[in-house]
């Protein structure tokens, strides 16, 4: 008889009635949504507040040059003494006082223009003024060498180089990391399910054979079917968890920008700026048909076919990493002693994670990208960052894919099997921490 | 020709009661931790229907040749046959295991939990909460189903552990030091109903190293040291064969004082007390042969004999006494 169900079903009530995970499953989304709408009252109380600075300028120079913007506003000072002018700027609390003092000629003014400041003044503040002499003194350097101002207007028009597919599509800028993003996105849930219930399952491991209750259980059924059971018990648990969060947050985030009014456009805008989207969005306003064209490119990534390899490699992966959790958890007594197991398990997830992050971006198809998402421990989250470019031409060559998912198979049945028999022997040993050497030995019994 | 053919087949048949009649019977079963050897060409017979003791010190080897039972490991050589048969994974559902270190999951409803276990042994939901509401009535813990593991008391648990061993009824039952962890009075029901069992037809392996209750219970033992087995057999015939023709013997007479040198003359006094004023003497005395004819017949016309006993050696002496034997050869 199969006693597999049996297991899995045990596991995953355990694991569901726990107090502390009932608590997880539904303090998180509030926690979360409370982070989110925090962050998001926070930035917009950050745009409300205005700087204004001073200016005080002797000078011939930069008459026009201190225009109002979002963020910042500028006050002149005139006929009055420096002195006067700072003691002002403290008196009204104004952000700092620009000193242009009068001078000959422009390199000098700027040479000894001060910015007065109660405190280290933000650097966002000292760029845009650097920006507004640097450009005066650009402009008054071209002239010097025949330039005209108009001629130099002329010269600093932006330009873009156009992209486009050999097929003769238009290709959208910042398209490849977008993709990544998505594929990152994918990874990352990977990386975090691993950590998280790979833990779960070691923690359970422990529990049963501090409690003792190991021996009785093997005596009915093989270890290796515990160890699986208890693996797709407890994630099976993680996604019940997982999907809860799904729902749970997205229900509440309505409910909360709604009761804030928040526009959730504000938070994107907000992703801008964190620099996670780079340059995905030009700094100019966007026209709509751009934004309509990322929607096009973004419906056209091949969704199924990702949500597919997802599952592939979320299964395998999962597998992989929760067996070594089994066995770390079988070969020691106590949580105390896992640390120096869990860490070589930890590593090549966070390589992935990193590697992923800054090379796929960059090259999705370049040697270390193609190398990390061929290599066993790193693939399900390497592999589905590249993946969103499509597979074949263009995207990831079918070779790679195949060779992939084949070495991924070939390693989890390697390592499902090296785990299992450390399993059984360590479930059974009491009293000592093993060593690297002994859990080598346990292989061979 | 025919000759032979008889033979192997009286061999043949003869092998095949051998399995028949027991419940076990394991042949130079050998296990090797890495370099270490835990079990040495063990070969066991368990006779059905008995309570079988398993002695021996601590690491000897008597966990590793349990868990090759319960098909927790396999044995490097040798093969274990269980009622007949080639032990197989099929088995493990007519074995039930009580092992030394044991325990239940602490936040899991007892209920729940013992339904669990009896379902990892093959039984329905069904049949399983019938046979532990019988159980959970006899040994008076009805009340507990509901309760978590972490609220019982040790020996409230134990009971448990019990009920789940035994709730499938198993041809076999393998108790390791069942009554670890046992108050007296909970060791007793424990050890009533263990009888029960075997009364029932069960066999049963009880692996202990305290003696007394082997000298209760035990019908068959085998002695397990450094891997190997030292002696196994009837617990009746190993201990008529561990006697040394000692009896020890209470008598009065009027002149104690000299009966005295004439018996250490005559015999091989080992041990003596003198009380005088009641005439008394109380001697220990081992004779060349089992024969006590001539020694009582010699008393009797001397004395009055209060007690004639002979000194049968326990089953703790005859561990020591073999592991002792065994040490010095080595």
């Amino acid at each position: 008889m199969n006693k597999l169900p049996i297991i899995i079903r045990r596991e995953y009530l355990a694991k569901v009635r726990n107090k502390s995970f009932v608590i997880m499953t539904f303090l998180s989304p509030i926690l979360m949504v409370g982070m989110v709408v925090l962050i998001a009252y926070l930035t917009k109380i950050n745009d409300n507040q205005k700087r204004i600075i001073g200016v005080f300028n002797e000078s011939d120079y930069f008459s026009n040059d201190f225009n109002p913007t979002e963020s910042t506003s500028y006050v002149q000072f005139k006929d009055i003494t420096l002195k006067q002018a700072k003691d002002s700027t403290t008196q009204m609390g104004y952000y700092g006082l620009l000193h242009i003092p009068h001078e000959d000629e422009l390199e000098k003014v700027a040479e000894h223009a001060y910015f007065y400041t109660k405190e280290a003044p933000s650097t966002s503040v000292l760029d845009r003024l650097e920006d507004v002499f640097l450009d005066r003194l650009r402009e008054r350097r071209l002239q010097d060498m025949g330039v005209s101002s108009k001629e130099f207007a002329l010269m600093d028009k932006k330009y873009e180089i156009n992209t486009a597919t050999f097929d003769g599509e238009q290709n959208l800028k910042g398209i490849n990391e977008i993709k990544a993003i998505i594929g990152g996105g994918f990874g990352y849930l990977i990386m975090m399910f691993i950590i998280i219930y790979g833990g779960f399952v070691m923690r359970s491991v422990i529990e049963e054979k501090t409690s003792r209750i190991i021996e009785v259980i093997i005596s009915s059924v093989k270890p290796f079917e515990l160890m699986m059971g208890k693996i797709i018990g407890t994630s099976l648990a993680g996604i019940t968890q997982f999907a809860i969060w799904i729902v749970s947050a997205s229900l509440l985030l309505m409910v909360a920008f709604a009761i804030f009014d928040i526009d959730p456009a504000t938070l994107s805008n907000g992703a801008d700026v964190t620099g996670m989207a780079g340059n995905m969005a030009p700094p100019v306003p966007t026209p709509n048909q751009t934004i309509q064209a990322y929607a096009q490119e973004l419906y056209k990534i091949p969704w199924l076919m990702l949500i597919c390899f997802f599952v592939v490699y979320f299964i395998l992966g999962y597998l992989i990493y929760s067996s070594i959790y089994a066995a770390i958890g079988a070969a020691v007594d106590n949580e105390t002693d896992t640390q120096q197991f869990i860490f070589p398990v930890i590593l090549p997830l966070m390589l992935a994670i990193y590697v992923g992050f800054f090379s796929v971006f960059s090259n999705p198809h370049g040697p270390i990208a193609v190398g990390f998402s061929l290599f066993p421990l790193t693939s399900p989250i390497v592999m589905l960052m590249r993946l969103p470019g499509g597979i074949g031409e263009g995207g990831v060559p079918v070779w790679e894919l195949v060779t992939s998912i084949l070495l991924l198979i070939i390693t989890f049945i390697g390592i499902v099997w090296l785990a299992a028999k450390i399993y059984r022997v360590g479930i059974l040993m009491y009293g000592k921490k093993p060593s690297y050497k002994e859990l080598f030995k346990w292989i061979k019994y | 020709m025919c000759f032979w053919n008889c033979v192997l087949k009286q061999f043949y048949i003869f092998g095949k009661i051998a399995l028949m009649n027991n419940i076990l019977v394991t042949k130079e079963v050998t296990k090797h931790f890495g370099n270490h050897v835990a079990l040495n060409k063990v070969s066991l017979e368990i006779p059905k229907n008995s309570i079988y003791g398993l002695l021996g010190p601590n690491g000897a080897g008597k966990t590793t040749l349990i868990r090759i039972i319960n098909q927790i490991t396999y044995p490097d050589m040798g093969e274990v046959y269980f009622d007949g048969e080639l032990l197989k994974p099929k088995h493990i559902s007519t074995i039930g295991y009580l092992p030394e270190e044991r325990g239940l999951y602490k936040g899991m409803k007892v209920g729940e939990q013992a339904l669990y276990l009896a379902q990892l042994k093959g039984l329905t939901k069904v049949e399983a909460k019938k046979r532990l509401k019988y159980w959970f009535e006899k040994l008076e813990i009805g009340d507990w189903w509901n309760k978590k593991v972490q609220e019982l008391s040790k020996g409230m648990a134990q009971k448990i552990q019990f009920i789940v061993t035994v709730l499938h009824e198993p041809k076999l039952l393998i108790f390791d030091e069942p009554f670890s962890g046992f108050d007296p009075i909970n060791a007793n029901i424990i050890k009533d109903e263990i009888i029960n069992l075997k009364e029932n037809g069960t066999s049963i392996i009880f692996s202990t190293h305290r003696m007394e209750s082997v000298e209760e219970l035990c019908e068959y033992i085998a002695l397990i040291h450094q891997s190997e087995k030292l002696l196994d057999g009837k617990l009746a015939d190993i201990k008529k064969t561990y006697k040394n023709n000692v009896f020890k013997v209470g008598l009065t007479a009027d002149n104690v004082d000299e009966l005295l040198p004439i018996l250490s003359d005559k015999f091989n006094l080992i041990a003596s007390e003198i009380d005088p004023k009641e005439n008394h003497l109380d001697f220990t005395i081992q004779l060349p042969s089992n024969d006590s004819g001539e020694i009582l017949s010699f008393l009797a016309k001397r004395s009055k004999i209060h007690q004639f006993v002979e000194i049968i050696p326990s089953a703790n002496e005859i561990f020591i006494q073999t592991i002792q034997d065994k040490d010095a050869n080595e």
